[in-house]
């Protein structure tokens, strides 16, 4: 039962001054899926999100988020691509001088012509989804790294989005919040059917969550490997995929291969 | 218990075969490498490899101590053949392994920024130039569609943002702009009176100071105190949401960050900042008028009329007009400068400086222009 993509990647090619990231990428997201980007350190997972959104003009290639190509489209086309897509960024990226309440009202009061009182019970509706009700009246700076990304979630969902991205969503968290923003993320698609592009390299994330992936590496900056993870764990012919998957390091391996050698150069 | 050893020593020897041994003893680790470095490299520079370095008797030993060997390698020149360590303790024996002597052979890149020569450099510098052109040019088109915008749909203004920024600009800088221009003009008022009293034309005191405050120190006074103020927390700002994704954010929410941001601070300086300098010129007057009331035995009636003489409406306005663009200049350039940010927390400190120094140098500038027209014009 597979339902037509809502997110096209089509030979996307992303360079930053002359230095390639990322070569000929193309994958699809199906509408309501919980798609994970995943991959090292600096394989570029970050940047294609960025492209993904529209946030960067890529080298060559396209996006299409429904049937808009985002790379080349009219700007009033792109406005309405973007207003199917919420974003989370990997800082939360609240505005800093704003409440809680006021960030996830920002949207809402610019794109609907709800009256401030609506809108007002509308904020604190979307943060008891992530169970902020109780801190409209924060400032970013005074809540916890966990409660920033709930509520950096909560103002990415402000308008019901159909796709949320979400860019390293438990990264720099502890195993406990962490299991709970998975938990969130979970209930969200379950419930609202919204469409979940995650970049993460978290494991746990990889596999509670995701339901297909695509696994992106730094030397050959192609994807590597598509497919569910736990498929991919066992079967996948590229020893590096096994290896992320399982969690062992490279650096040692290598280390011991060299060892031998050098220890007969100096002893 | 042993008593820990604290420091290394060593006893040089020539080999019958030739080359030499050195007999490392004691410690040789992060405590006494550095000593031992200087000391073993000015005596063995003389020597003659093959070296053997003899590890029979170190007692404490760690990668700080491998490193003075590896160094001793790499600064004596000994080829990998005449370098041998001879009797590593078993203990240490993970310790060397750890040490990884040939790094420099496995990185292919080298340390640090590789060195251009001067043509490259300067070809990087024109590209950098040339994009920070093409930066701002784009830049300032979307200001202009922005205010195209703004115009057109006056509600798309961000009305309260605009007001804080308003209050931040204007009248919080009311009390040092006051201050500093009052001080001005009793200082132009002093330093012309000195000359001026001479001549027994003290009277002239009034129309100097009216003059020079308002078609050329009120505005310029006000424009670099509120650059300081006002332009670098722009772009501290905007750099700051720069670099924490926040500007990223209200694109990706569908949001113009020219809009949202620039927008609000452009017009509130537009607005504040010719109401600023009408206050430096008040206050400047007011210095000069103490200075002619307290020191040139003139009186505030005579002061007054003297100055609203000197001053004409055209004299006025060319002030204004003056300081209305030194206001675009400011909070262009700090939101420009905001903008431009790139990385960590240093870019933040970075944007700021960059717009106060730049500011006050277009300000210098612009107003150096102005006198030209000014002097063709009459």
């Amino acid at each position: 039962m597979r339902q037509s993509p809502i997110i096209e990647v089509k030979s996307l090619t992303i360079s930053y001054n002359n230095e390639l990231i990322l070569d000929d990428i193309s994958f699809s997201v199906a509408c309501g899926e919980i798609f994970m980007i995943v991959g090292g350190s600096g394989s570029g997972k970050s940047s294609l999100m960025r492209h993904m959104i529209g946030l960067e003009t890529p080298h060559m290639g396209s996006v299409f988020i429904g049937n808009v190509d985002i790379t080349q489209c009219a700007d009033e086309e792109f406005q309405n691509a973007l207003k199917k897509i919420g974003v989370l960024f990997q800082s939360s990226a609240l505005i800093g001088s704003m409440t809680i309440g006021e960030n996830v009202a920002l949207p809402i009061i610019e794109f609907t012509d709800l009256p401030k009182a609506t809108i007002a019970n509308m904020v604190r509706m979307k943060l008891s989804l992530v169970g902020l009700e109780c801190y409209v009246d924060h400032l970013p700076s005074e809540i916890s790294g966990g409660m920033r990304k709930r509520a950096g979630l909560a103002r990415a969902m402000a308008l019901n989005p159909e796709i949320l991205f979400l860019d390293e969503p438990s990264a720099g968290l502890d195993p406990i919040t962490a299991a709970e923003i998975d938990e969130l993320i979970l209930s969200i698609n379950r419930s609202l059917g919204t469409t979940m592009i995650i970049v993460t390299h978290e494991l746990d994330s990889i596999f509670n969550l995701s339901q297909r992936l695509v696994m992106l590496e730094k030397s050959s900056k192609r994807i590597i490997a598509e497919g569910a993870p736990f498929e991919l764990k066992t079967n996948s012919s590229n020893p590096m995929v096994r290896k992320f998957f399982s969690r062992r390091a490279e650096m040692k391996e290598e280390r011991n291969k060299s060892e031998g050698s050098h220890e007969t150069i100096i002893f | 218990m042993d008593t820990p050893i604290h420091t290394c020593d060593y006893k040089i020897s020539a080999n019958n075969g030739g080359g030499y041994t050195v007999r490392l003893g004691g410690n040789l680790s992060i405590e006494t490498a550095s000593e031992s470095l200087k000391r073993l490299y000015s005596e063995l520079k003389k020597a003659s490899p093959p070296f053997y370095f003899d590890l029979t008797d170190i007692a404490v030993l760690d990668d700080y101590g491998a490193l003075v060997l590896f160094e001793l390698k790499h600064h004596l020149k000994i080829s990998e053949s005449d370098f041998h360590i001879v009797n590593p303790p078993e203990t240490y024996k993970k310790t060397l392994s750890l040490v990884n002597f040939d790094f420099n052979a496995r990185c292919s890149v080298t340390f640090g920024q590789p060195k251009n020569n001067i043509i490259v450099e300067f070809g990087a510098a024109t590209i950098e130039a040339l994009s920070n052109v093409k930066f701002m040019v784009s830049f300032i088109g979307a200001i202009t569609l922005s205010l195209k915008n703004v115009l057109k749909r006056p509600k798309s203004l961000r009305g309260q943002d605009t007001i804080n920024y308003m209050k931040a600009t204007g009248v919080d800088a009311l009390p040092v702009v006051a201050l500093i221009s009052f001080l001005l003009g009793l200082i132009i008022a002093f330093m012309s009176s000195l000359q001026l009293k001479q001549f027994g034309a003290n009277i002239y005191v009034a129309s100097l100071v009216a003059m020079a405050m308002v078609s050329e120190l009120g505005p310029i006074m006000t424009a670099i105190v509120v650059a300081g103020r006002t332009g670098s927390a722009y772009a501290a700002e905007i750099a700051t949401m720069k670099i924490s994704e926040e500007i990223d954010a209200l694109f990706s929410m569908g949001f113009n960050p020219t809009l949202f941001l620039v927008i609000p601070r452009l017009v509130a300086a537009i607005i504040t900042i010719p109401l600023l300098t009408v206050f430096a010129n008040f206050f400047g007057i007011a210095g000069g008028l103490l200075i002619g009331i307290a020191m040139l035995d003139l009186t505030a009636g005579a002061y007054i009329t003297q100055t609203i003489d000197t001053l004409t409406i055209f004299e006025l306005c060319w002030g204004l007009m003056k300081s209305l663009v030194f206001a675009i200049l400011i909070s262009v350039v700090g939101c420009l400068k905001g903008f431009q940010a790139q990385g960590g927390a240093s870019a933040v400190g970075h944007a700021a400086t960059a717009a106060v120094v730049n500011s006050i140098f277009l300000i210098i500038l612009f107003d150096s222009v102005f006198a030209v027209i000014r002097s063709y014009i009459g």
